[in-house]
C-alpha cells in the first residue's frame, strides 16, 4: 500500500466537493471521503501489525522516497511507525465525526467542507512525512484553513480570534523553520551532504552546541501549536469563535501536530538539546497544567471551559516529553490520542447543546438531562474522560505520564509530577461544576421543548466514544503499537 | 488454583447488567430492570457464597494457614518491564469475606429497591447505576494490583457520585454528589502519589510482591524506601501516610468526612449500600490489604489509630445532636468506621498475628449487616412518613411493627448489647485497645456510651415519644421491602456468634479469643446507661432534651453545627482557592499573558501604520524618493571621491 493515498484521498474529495452542487451532494462526498480515509487508516493499521508480526523491524514502514527539489535536498519522503499511525487513526476518526456534526451546515457549505478536508490533508501529510521540509510544508498547509474557518463561519469576535490564531501559529512556524534550518545547515558537519531527511539526521551526531541553540526554536515553535505556556492564548479565543467542526479539528488534530513535532523533530533529532532544556519544558508544562486548570475553574462559557482545560491537558503531553523517560513519552503519545478524541467529543457535545439552546453560558443552562438524555450523556462521558475516570482513555494516558514522570528521579521533577497529579483534583472540580450546572439541576423554562440528538450527531458521538472506550478498556494494543516508536526515540538517549 | 476462575463471574455479572440496563434500559427494560439487576446479583451472591465455602472449608488452607491465592492475573497496561497494571484476582480471607458482604448486602438493597423505587421515572437507570457500583466494589475487593484497586476505587467513587446525584434536578443532591466526589478525589490524589512512591522503591505494583518486599524491614526495597526522605520524614512513612489519606477519604475519616452526611441526599437504599456497608469501608479494607506493610511502620500506625479514634468520638458527639435520621446514621457510620480504623492501627506486642486486625475485620463484617438494616429501616420509615426529620415522627411502633422490631435489633447490635452482633466485634476491638493503648481504650469506651445514647435517642424519637397522627394511606411497605429487613435482622442476630478468629486473621493462622466476662462489664454497663438516659429523655415528649441542650450551651451548639468543619472547608475552597488562586489566574491570563500578545500585535500594527506612508502606491512620490536618493548618493560619492 502506498502512504500517499492518505494525502490523495482528502485531496480528491476536496476537489470533488468544489465541483458538486448543493449541500446534499457536498456532504455525501465529504462523508464518503472521510469514511474511505478511516477505512484506509485501519487497513494501514492492519498491514502494519502484520508486518511487525512478520518480523519486520525497520523503524519506518511503507516508506516512499522521491526527490522533490534536489538543489536544497528536499525529498518527498514518507513512512510511518506506530506513533504516526496512532495519530493517523485519531485524525481519521475526528474527521468523520467532524463531517457528521456539520451535516446541516447551510452557509457556504461547499467552501466549508473543502477547507475541512484541506485541513485534514495537512494533518495527514504532516504525520506521514519523514522529510523536515515536507513536514513543514504540510504544517503550514493546515494553518490557513483554520483562519478561514474561524473568520467566515465563526461566532463572536471571530475576526480577532482567527487573526490571533493565524498569527500565533505563523509565529510558531517561523520558530520551527529556524530550528529546521539550523538542523539542515549542520547536517554536513559530520562529513555528509546537507539533508532534510529525518531518518538521516537521526543517524547523525549533530554537535551538542548546535542542538542547544536550535532545540528551543523547534520545541517552542511546535509547542505553540500545542498551547505551551505562555503562548496558549490563541486556544481559548480560537476555540470559542470557531464553528463546532473546526473546534473539533483544532483541538483534536491541530494541537496534536505540535506535540508530534516536539517529539519527532525536536526531541528525536536533538536529544542533547532536549536534555539541556528539559527543565524549562517541565517548568512551562507544569505551569500550564496547574494554571490552566485553575483558569478553567473560573470560566463561564462552555467552550472556554473546554479550551482552557485543553491547555491543562496538553500540558501533560509536554510534561511527558520533557521527562524524557520511555514511559513518560509513551504517556505523552497516549495523551495526544486520548485528548484528541475526548476534546473533539466535548466540543461536539457543546456544539449540539449550543445549536439547541443558543447559549453556551453555564449560568443560563441547567437540567438538560431531562430534555436531551443522549447529548447529556455524551457530555458527561466526555467530562468523566477528562477527569481521568478509569475505563476511558484519559485515565490510561494520564497514569502513564505520571508513572513515567516519576521514573525521573530528580527531586524537582518529582515535585512537578506531584503538582501535575494534584491537577486531577482541580479537573474534577471544574468538570463537576460544569456538569452540575448544565446537565443536572433545575431546567431553564425556555429549554423545556428542545429535542435530543439527530442520527448524524449520535453517530459522530458514538464513533468518538468508542475510540475513548476501546483505549480505556483495552489499552495494551495501543501501548504495543507505539512501543517500537518510543523505543526508537529512546535509543537516542542511551547511546 | 484455576478452580477459582469462576470468581471472575462475580463482578462480571453486575457489569453485564450495567451495560444492558445502561444502554438499552430506557427502551426495553423499563419495568423489568429491577428483576434483571436483582437476578444478576442473586447469581453473583450465590457464587460468592460458593467461593467462600470452597476457600474456607475445602482448599484455602495449607499447613493450617489460609493462603493468598492469585488464580489469574493479566497484564493490562504495562508501564515498564516490571511495572504494569494487571487485572487479576487476589483471594485471601478478607477478600472472600468482602465478596460475601458486598454481594449479599447489595442483593438485599436490590430487593428492597424493587419496592422503594417503584414508579420512579428513571427506574432502569437506577438499577444500572446500582449494578455499576456493585461491579466496581467487587472489582475493588478482588484487586491483586495496587493500581487495579486504584482504578476500581475511582469507579466506585463515580458510581457513588451518580447515585447521590440520582435526583439530579434537586440542587442539594447535585451539590452533595459533587462534594462527595471532590473530597474523595482530593484524598485519592494522596493515594496516587503514595502508589508512585511505593512502586518506585519496590519496583512492582502487584500486591503479593509489594507486600513481600516491603513488609520485611531487611529487604533491599525496605531499606531504600526507609532511608530516602523528605522534610525529615522517611519516604516510607510519606508513602503510607498518603495511601492512608486515600483510605481516610473514602472511609470518611476526620477531617475528610464532610462529604458523608451530605451524601444522604441519595435514595435511602443507596445510602444503605454505599454509604454504610460497602464503599465507606473501602478505606479500612485498603489498610487491611496492606496491613503487613503498615505494621512495620509505627508512625503510620499511630496516625491510623488516632485518626480512627478521633473520628469515632467526634462523629458520636455530633450524632447526638442531629435531627435528620439519615444524618444521625451517617455520623454513626463514621464513628463505627473509626472503630475499625483505630483497631487496625493498634500496635501489638504479640508479633504478626494481630488481634486488632481480626477485631477490625470482624466489626466491619457485623457492622455491614446491622448498619444496612438500620438504613433500610430508615428507608421504610421515610417511605411511610415522607420526611427525614425525626421531629416529624413518633409513635410509629403501632404503624410499623416489623420495622420497629428489626430496627430495635439493629440498635441493640450497634450499641454493643449482648448477644447481638455488635457486642462481640466491639468487645474484640476494646480488648485489642486495652492491650496496647489505654488512651484509645478510654476514648473508645466513652464513644460506646455515646453510641448507645444517640441510637436510642433515634429509636425512641421514631417509635415512641409523641403519638403519631398518621393516617395510614398505605401500609408498612410491600413484601420486597419487608423481606430484606427480616433477613438482615437474622444476620444481625447470628453474625456475632461466628467463630471469626478462626478464619480471618492477619497472617491466616487462627487465633484464640474468648470473651472475658469481667472485661465486658464496663462497656456493657456504659451502653445500658446510654440507653436508659436516651429512654428517659426521649421516650415521652417533653422539654427535657431542650433543657439539657441549653445546659450544655456552647458544646451543644458546636456539635449541632458539626464543629463548624464545613464552614472551615468552605472558607478554604471558596475564599482562598477561588478568590485567591482561581480568579487571579483567570485574570492574569486574560490581561497579562494575553495582554502581552495583544500588545505585541498592537505595536506591530502601530509600526506598520507609521511606515505604511512610504508604500503609498503613488508613482510620483516613489519617483521623488528615487531621485532624492540618487541626488543624496551622488552628493555622498562626490564628497568621498574628493
Amino acid at each position: 500500500m502506498n502512504l500517499t493515498l492518505l494525502i490523495l484521498i482528502p485531496l480528491l474529495t476536496a476537489v470533488a466537493i468544489l465541483f458538486s452542487k448543493e449541500l446534499k451532494q457536498v456532504r455525501a462526498i465529504a462523508l464518503g471521503g472521510a469514511l474511505i480515509q478511516l477505512l484506509l487508516a485501519f487497513v494501514f493499521l492492519y498491514l502494519y501489525l502484520q508486518a511487525r508480526a512478520g518480523g519486520n523491524n525497520s523503524p519506518m514502514l511503507f516508506e516512499d522516497n522521491y526527490a522533490w527539489f534536489t538543489a536544497l535536498h528536499i525529498n518527498y519522503h514518507v513512512g510511518v511507525d506506530g506513533i504516526s499511525l496512532a495519530m493517523i487513526l485519531l485524525t481519521a476518526l475526528v474527521v468523520v465525526a467532524g463531517v457528521l456534526v456539520s451535516w446541516t451546515m447551510e452557509n457556504m457549505n461547499k467552501e466549508f467542507f473543502f477547507l475541512l478536508l484541506l485541513l485534514s490533508l495537512g494533518a495527514y501529510g504532516f504525520f506521514i512525512s519523514l522529510d523536515l521540509f515536507t513536514m513543514f510544508f504540510f504544517l503550514e498547509l493546515s494553518v490557513i484553513p483554520k483562519f478561514l474557518l474561524i473568520g467566515i463561519w465563526g461566532s463572536g469576535k471571530k475576526e480577532y480570534s482567527g487573526m490571533k490564531l493565524a498569527l500565533m501559529l505563523m509565529g510558531g512556524s517561523a520558530l520551527v523553520f529556524i530550528g529546521l534550518a539550523g538542523l539542515y545547515f549542520n547536517t554536513a558537519v559530520a562529513g555528509g551532504s546537507y539533508t532534510f531527511d529525518l531518518m538521516e539526521i537521526a543517524a547523525l551526531d549533530i554537535p551538542v552546541d548546535v542542538q542547544k541553540i536550535f532545540f528551543p526554536f523547534a520545541f517552542l515553535g511546535f509547542g505553540i501549536f500545542t498551547a505551551i505556556f505562555p503562548f496558549h492564548t490563541w486556544v481559548p479565543d480560537g476555540h470559542a469563535s470557531a464553528p463546532t467542526a473546526a473546534s473539533m479539528f483544532l483541538a483534536g488534530i491541530s494541537m496534536k501536530l505540535g506535540g508530534y513535532g516536539c517529539l519527532r523533530v525536536a526531541t528525536f533529532l536533538m536529544p542533547e538539546g532536549a536534555e539541556a532544556w528539559s527543565w524549562v519544558i517541565i517548568l512551562l508544562s507544569t505551569i500550564a497544567i496547574i494554571y490552566g486548570a485553575f483558569a478553567t475553574m473560573m470560566q463561564t462559557d462552555l467552550k472556554y471551559i473546554n479550551a482552557y482545560s485543553s491547555v491543562s491537558h496538553c500540558g501533560f503531553v509536554l510534561l511527558g516529553i520533557g521527562m524524557l523517560t520511555q514511559t513518560s513519552i509513551t504517556g505523552a503519545v497516549l495523551q495526544m490520542v486520548s485528548h484528541g478524541l475526548m476534546t473533539a467529543l466535548f466540543f461536539a457535545a457543546i456544539g449540539m447543546i449550543y445549536s439547541r439552546t443558543h447559549t453556551r453560558q453555564v449560568a443560563q443552562l441547567g437540567g438538560l438531562l431531562k430534555v436531551m438524555p443522549f447529548i447529556s450523556s455524551v457530555f458527561v462521558i466526555a467530562g468523566l474522560c477528562s477527569l481521568g475516570l478509569p475505563g476511558f482513555s484519559g485515565f490510561v494516558a494520564e497514569m502513564t505520564v505520571f508513572m513515567g514522570s516519576w521514573q525521573n528521579p530528580d527531586p524537582w521533577y518529582r515535585l512537578a509530577t506531584i503538582l501535575a497529579c494534584a491537577s486531577i483534583v482541580v479537573t474534577a472540580v471544574y468538570i463537576l461544576r460544569a456538569t452540575g450546572k448544565t446537565i443536572m439541576g433545575p431546567i431553564n423554562d425556555n429549554h423545556k421543548m428542545i429535542g435530543d440528538a439527530g442520527w448524524n450527531e449520535k453517530l459522530a458521538a458514538l464513533l468518538l466514544i468508542s475510540g475513548i472506550v476501546v483505549i480505556g478498556v483495552v489499552p495494551f494494543w495501543l501501548n504495543d503499537l507505539i512501543q517500537p516508536g518510543t523505543t526508537l526515540i529512546m535509543t537516542k538517549f542511551f547511546k | 488454583m484455576s478452580t477459582y476462575l469462576y470468581i471472575a463471574l462475580i463482578p462480571l455479572l453486575p457489569l453485564v447488567s450495567f451495560l444492558l440496563l445502561g444502554l438499552f434500559g430506557r427502551k426495553y427494560f423499563r419495568s423489568s430492570a429491577g428483576a434483571l439487576g436483582t437476578m444478576a446479583l442473586a447469581a453473583s451472591t450465590i457464587i460468592s457464597f460458593a467461593a467462600a465455602y470452597q476457600y474456607f472449608f475445602i482448599d484455602g488452607k495449607a499447613d493450617g494457614i489460609y493462603q493468598k491465592i492469585v488464580p489469574f492475573s493479566v497484564s493490562w497496561l504495562p508501564f515498564s518491564e516490571s511495572l504494569s497494571i494487571d487485572m487479576g484476582v487476589l483471594l485471601d480471607p478478607i477478600s472472600i469475606m468482602m465478596l460475601v458482604v458486598v454481594s449479599f448486602v447489595s442483593l438485599m438493597v436490590h430487593i428492597f429497591s424493587l419496592g422503594y423505587m417503584k414508579g420512579e421515572e428513571r427506574f432502569s437507570t437506577y438499577y444500572s447505576f446500582l449494578s455499576l457500583f456493585t461491579f466496581s466494589m467487587l472489582g475493588l475487593v478482588l484487586s491483586s494490583n495496587i493500581f487495579q484497586i486504584y482504578m476500581f476505587w475511582e469507579l466506585v467513587g463515580v458510581s457513588s457520585f451518580l447515585l447521590i446525584g440520582f435526583y439530579f434536578d434537586k440542587p442539594t443532591a447535585v451539590a452533595a454528589a459533587k462534594k462527595a466526589f471532590i473530597v474523595t478525589r482530593f484524598a485519592d490524589f494522596g493515594f496516587l502519589v503514595g502508589i508512585l512512591i511505593l512502586s518506585y522503591y519496590s519496583n512492582t505494583l502487584d500486591f503479593p510482591t509489594l507486600i513481600e518486599k516491603l513488609s520485611d524491614p531487611g529487604s533491599e526495597a525496605s531499606l531504600a524506601i526507609s532511608s530516602a526522605g523528605f522534610l525529615g520524614i522517611s519516604a516510607f512513612t510519606w508513602a503510607l501516610a498518603l495511601v492512608f489519606m486515600g483510605g481516610a477519604g473514602k472511609s470518611a475519616m476526620f477531617p475528610l468526612h464532610i462529604w458523608l452526611p451530605d451524601a444522604m441526599e441519595g435514595p435511602t437504599p443507596v445510602s444503605a449500600l454505599i454509604h454504610a456497608a460497602t464503599m465507606v469501608v473501602a478505606g479500612v479494607y485498603l489498610v487491611a490489604r496492606l496491613f503487613p506493610v503498615f505494621s512495620t511502620n509505627d508512625t503510620a500506625l499511630t496516625l491510623i489509630s488516632y485518626t480512627g479514634v478521633i473520628s469515632a468520638l467526634i462523629a458520636a458527639i455530633i450524632a447526638c445532636t442531629q435531627t435528620d435520621i439519615k444524618r444521625v446514621l451517617a455520623y454513626s457510620t463514621m464513628s463505627q468506621i473509626g472503630y475499625m480504623m483505630f483497631a487496625l492501627g493498634l500496635n501489638p506486642e504479640s508479633g504478626d498475628n494481630n488481634l486488632g486486625y481480626m477485631a477490625s475485620m470482624f466489626h466491619l463484617f457485623t457492622h455491614a449487616f446491622f448498619k444496612s438494616l438500620l438504613f433500610l429501616g430508615a428507608g421504610a420509615i421515610i417511605h411511610f412518613v415522607h420526611s427525614n426529620d425525626m421531629r416529624d415522627m413518633g409513635g410509629l411502633r403501632k404503624w410499623m411493627p416489623l420495622t420497629h422490631a428489626t430496627f430495635l435489633i439493629a440498635c441493640l447490635a450497634i450499641a454493643g448489647i449482648p448477644p447481638f452482633a455488635g457486642f462481640f466485634s466491639k468487645e474484640e476491638i476494646l480488648l485489642a485497645a486495652y492491650d496496647s493503648n489505654m488512651i484509645i481504650y478510654f476514648i473508645a469506651l466513652i464513644t460506646g456510651a455515646l453510641t448507645a445514647f444517640y441510637m436510642f435517642r433515634l429509636y425512641f424519637s421514631i417509635f415512641w415519644n409523641k403519638d403519631s397522627t398518621h393516617t395510614a394511606d398505605h401500609g408498612e411497605g410491600p413484601l420486597s421491602m419487608k423481606v430484606p429487613l427480616v433477613i438482615l435482622a437474622i444476620f444481625t442476630l447470628v453474625a456475632g456468634l461466628l467463630p471469626f478468629s478462626e478464619y480471618i486473621t492477619a497472617n491466616g493462622a487462627p487465633i484464640e479469643t474468648h470473651i472475658n466476662l469481667g472485661f465486658s462489664i464496663a462497656p456493657v454497663l456504659l451502653a445500658i446507661t446510654g440507653t436508659i438516659l436516651a429512654g428517659w429523655l426521649y421516650k415521652t415528649p417533653g422539654d427535657k432534651p431542650a433543657k439539657l441542650a441549653a445546659a450544655l450551651g456552647g458544646l451543644y451548639r458546636a456539635a449541632y453545627h458539626k464543629f463548624y468543619i464545613d464552614e472551615i472547608y468552605l472558607f478554604i475552597t471558596k475564599k482562598v482557592l477561588f478568590n485567591l488562586v482561581g480568579k487571579p489566574a483567570a485574570w492574569f491570563d486574560r490581561n497579562i499573558v494575553d495582554g502581552t500578545m495583544n500588545g505585541m500585535a498592537a505595536v506591530t500594527a502601530k509600526i506598520s501604520w507609521l511606515t505604511k506612508g512610504i508604500q503609498n502606491g503613488r508613482v510620483q512620490s516613489y519617483a521623488l524618493w528615487f531621485f532624492g536618493g540618487v541626488a543624496a548618493l551622488s552628493v555622498l560619492f562626490i564628497y568621498l571621491w574628493k
